[in-house]
């Protein structure tokens, strides 16, 4: 399988991160709620100087010098911790960013995400400006004028917000606007966006793991102290500053003024906003077909709408008259085509039909239950050998065919989700020694919770969970990205020979 | 790659991770710095707003006229809402440095015009020179400033206009 250069960068971060963190605190599986997390430390932190800070062009720069030096430790370090998560925030954004394009994670039915994502980025840089420009030192007078030549080139300003940066041109109440927009106007826009962008996903988590956040917040602390946070000279608006150490996450478009007129920066930043925008459209994926609802065969007992990633199932009454008080409804629009739904709705059960067609409660047109029934069926009858293994695996993890030999077998998944359990019973009574189940690398499904929803049901800590009569012995594990091809060839060897041994103890127990 | 159970070596990997990612937020967070002007270098800026005149002068009707409006409309003169372009030249030590014509903006071209110029020049001596002529029922410039101005390297030579003062150098103070 050919995997682009990207995506290869991308598994190598990533599993170099597991090596380090495990995949339950790997940092690329959580940097959405890592980002969370930045934001509450910056949040607190910003409360903290809030209280002593003073707001006006007097005032401003050296209630910040006080609260730097005078109390060092305690205000230094919190505004040391404000900066550097603020920073921290870009790098988790900007990752998370080259995570889902990597990965493919953008297009088709994800382009809602997507599209909604970029303007946080720059919500959150623009939030970073006006807190520089309160610090009023030369990089916030570096900030003002920078932006005011911005403002400018829009028609609607036309010179007049530059003249406010000369000497003598700049007011409180327009600090106090900065101040205004900084605390509230901008934190509260970003909330409303960050809804946005996660609006089409269910089960939305907010907090990173425990011991990732006490990480993070340890090495941020220890940064604040090592390398404290501090101001350039107070701005003085008769003199052009000479030097300034400008935080590259948030101002890198102002140098550009020194070369380029303020236009041609915005036709930069405009342009490459709209051209990562239309990222979707520009390299598109056709999502397969939707989920398709069987009301005759659906009890309405929202196993599938609590399962669902994406918010794409909804319940409401019965309308077709059967005993049931709700049904489903798929939204087409919302739908990934997954088939998790599929894997989740007790219907599925192949054991429920043995002979005739099997039909579930919601299915996937692509790939219907009745289908997979079919072809494990055919895959355990193609083997001869003594022990025959099948291997189920998604689209997006290992491919499965690759790891066929005369003793195994694969059966592809849309997303491991979509594999009812009571099909690996039904393989292993069918015929199959050992059954394999392959999925995205753990914690990081293409489709979100593909992988985890099937540990949890072979667990036995989420229905349909697999029956405790499926011999456990039996069943593996393995959540795999295509790199991962010689660690999960050497699992499916010891495999083999657990299950060889297994026939020998078998064979002992029959023969006494 | 598989996790790792040796959880010294797992934690001192991820010190290791967040030593890098700490270092690269340090760094970047205040490096590479940017040099805004030279060591002999200052600005020169000239910022101001100012509205040209009207293009035609108010004419006082005639009896006759205000006559013909009604008793609330009679306003003794008629004043065209249209202004002139201000006309801008500055020149230091005899090179022009800014030279525009801003015609004002406006639906009727009533409104006042923003002047904004700023350029590095070298810090040291200078001879300045503005000129401006506001108003098209003047030939040549009706404003005209001109000094010796001196400027330390680092140092904004802001240049203002006002009604009442023509042009002014704004004090600098530092």
């Amino acid at each position: 399988m050919i995997i682009n250069p990207l995506k290869r960068v991308y598994l190598a971060l990533e599993s170099w991160f597991n090596l380090s963190f495990g995949s339950e605190w790997n940092p690329l599986y959580h940097l959405g709620t890592l980002s969370f997390f930045l934001f509450w430390i910056i949040l607190v932190s910003g409360i903290y100087l809030f209280v002593p800070f003073h707001g006006s062009l007097e005032g401003a720069h050296a209630s910040v010098e006080a609260i730097t030096y005078q109390q060092w430790y305690a205000g230094g370090v919190m505004r040391s911790l404000h900066r550097y998560a603020s920073d921290a925030v870009i790098v988790t954004v900007l990752l998370h960013m080259f995570k889902e394009f990597a990965s493919g994670r953008y297009r088709g039915f994800r382009w809602f995400s997507w599209v909604t994502g970029i303007p946080n980025l720059w919500m959150i840089v623009t939030i970073g400006i006006t807190g520089y420009w309160l610090v009023w030192d030369e990089m916030a007078q570096f900030i003002a004028v920078g932006s005011a030549q911005l403002m400018d080139a829009l028609p609607i300003f036309s010179g007049a917000m530059t003249r406010n940066f000369v000497s003598g041109g700049m007011t409180d109440r327009f600090f106090i606007l900065i101040e205004f927009l900084h605390l509230l106007g901008q934190p509260m826009l970003l909330m409303f966006m960050l809804w946005l962008h996660v609006k089409r996903l269910s089960n939305v988590n907010i907090n990173p793991p425990r011991g990732l956040a006490i990480g993070t917040f340890v090495a941020l602390l220890a940064l604040s102290l090592a390398a404290p946070a501090t101001s350039h000279a107070p701005a003085n608006l008769g003199w052009v500053p000479s030097e300034i150490h400008i935080d590259w996450f948030y101002l890198n478009v102002y140098p550009l003024l020194e070369i380029w007129p303020a236009g041609q920066v915005w036709i930069l930043t405009i342009g490459l906003t709209l051209l990562l925008m239309m990222v979707p459209w520009i390299l598109p994926k056709k999502d397969g077909p939707k989920a398709v609802v069987d009301l005759e065969h659906c009890n309405g007992c929202g196993i599938c709408f609590e399962d669902c990633p994406f918010d794409a199932i909804t319940l409401r009454a019965r309308t077709d008259g059967a005993r049931y008080d709700h049904e489903v409804v798929v939204d087409p629009a919302l739908c990934a085509a997954c088939g998790i739904c599929a894997g989740s709705c007790p219907a599925s059960n192949p054991f429920r039909t043995p002979r005739g067609e099997l039909k579930t409660g919601i299915d996937m047109p692509q790939l219907r239950v009745d289908e997979l029934r079919r072809i494990t069926r055919e895959v355990i009858e193609q083997m001869s050998t003594d022990v025959k293994i099948v291997v189920f695996g998604c689209e997006h993890g290992i491919d499965v065919l690759g790891l066929e030999s005369d003793d195994t077998r694969g059966v592809k998944l849309i997303c491991s989700g979509m594999l009812p359990p009571t099909l690996v019973e039904y393989a292993l009574k069918y015929g199959a020694d050992g059954v394999m189940v392959t999925g995205c690398r753990q914690n990081d499904c293409y489709y979100r919770f593909g992988n985890r929803w099937t540990k949890l049901r072979f667990d036995g800590e989420r229905k349909p969970s697999l029956r405790a009569r499926a011999e456990r012995e039996r069943i593996i594990m393995h959540g795999a990205a295509e790199p991962d091809a010689p660690a999960i060839k050497k699992d499916l060897i010891a495999f083999r020979e657990r299950l060889c041994k297994l026939r020998e103890l078998a064979r002992v127990e029959a023969g006494k | 790659m598989a996790d790792i159970d040796n959880r010294p070596l797992r934690f001192l990997l991820q010190a290791f991770n967040y030593s890098l990612f700490m270092g690269l937020i340090w760094f970047f967070s205040n490096s590479p710095s940017v040099s805004l002007i030279g060591e002999n270098e200052a600005r020169i800026t000239i910022a101001f707003a100012h509205a040209g005149q009207l293009r035609e002068p108010c004419r006082m009707l005639s009896q006759e006229e205000l006559n013909k409006l009604a008793p609330n409309m009679r306003k003794i003169d008629d004043c065209p809402r249209e202004r002139s372009p201000v006309v801008i030249e500055a020149k230091l030590d005899g090179k022009s440095v800014y030279s525009a014509s801003l015609p004002p903006p406006g639906l009727f071209g009533d409104g006042g015009v923003d002047v904004f110029y700023s350029a590095k020049i070298p810090a040291g001596q200078h001879q300045l020179d503005m000129k401006m002529n506001d108003s098209v029922r003047v030939e040549g410039f009706n404003h005209q400033f001109a000094r010796q101005v001196t400027v330390e390297p680092a140092q904004i030579l802001l240049i203002a206009f006002d009604s009442k003062s023509g042009f002014v150098i704004r004090p600098v103070i530092k």
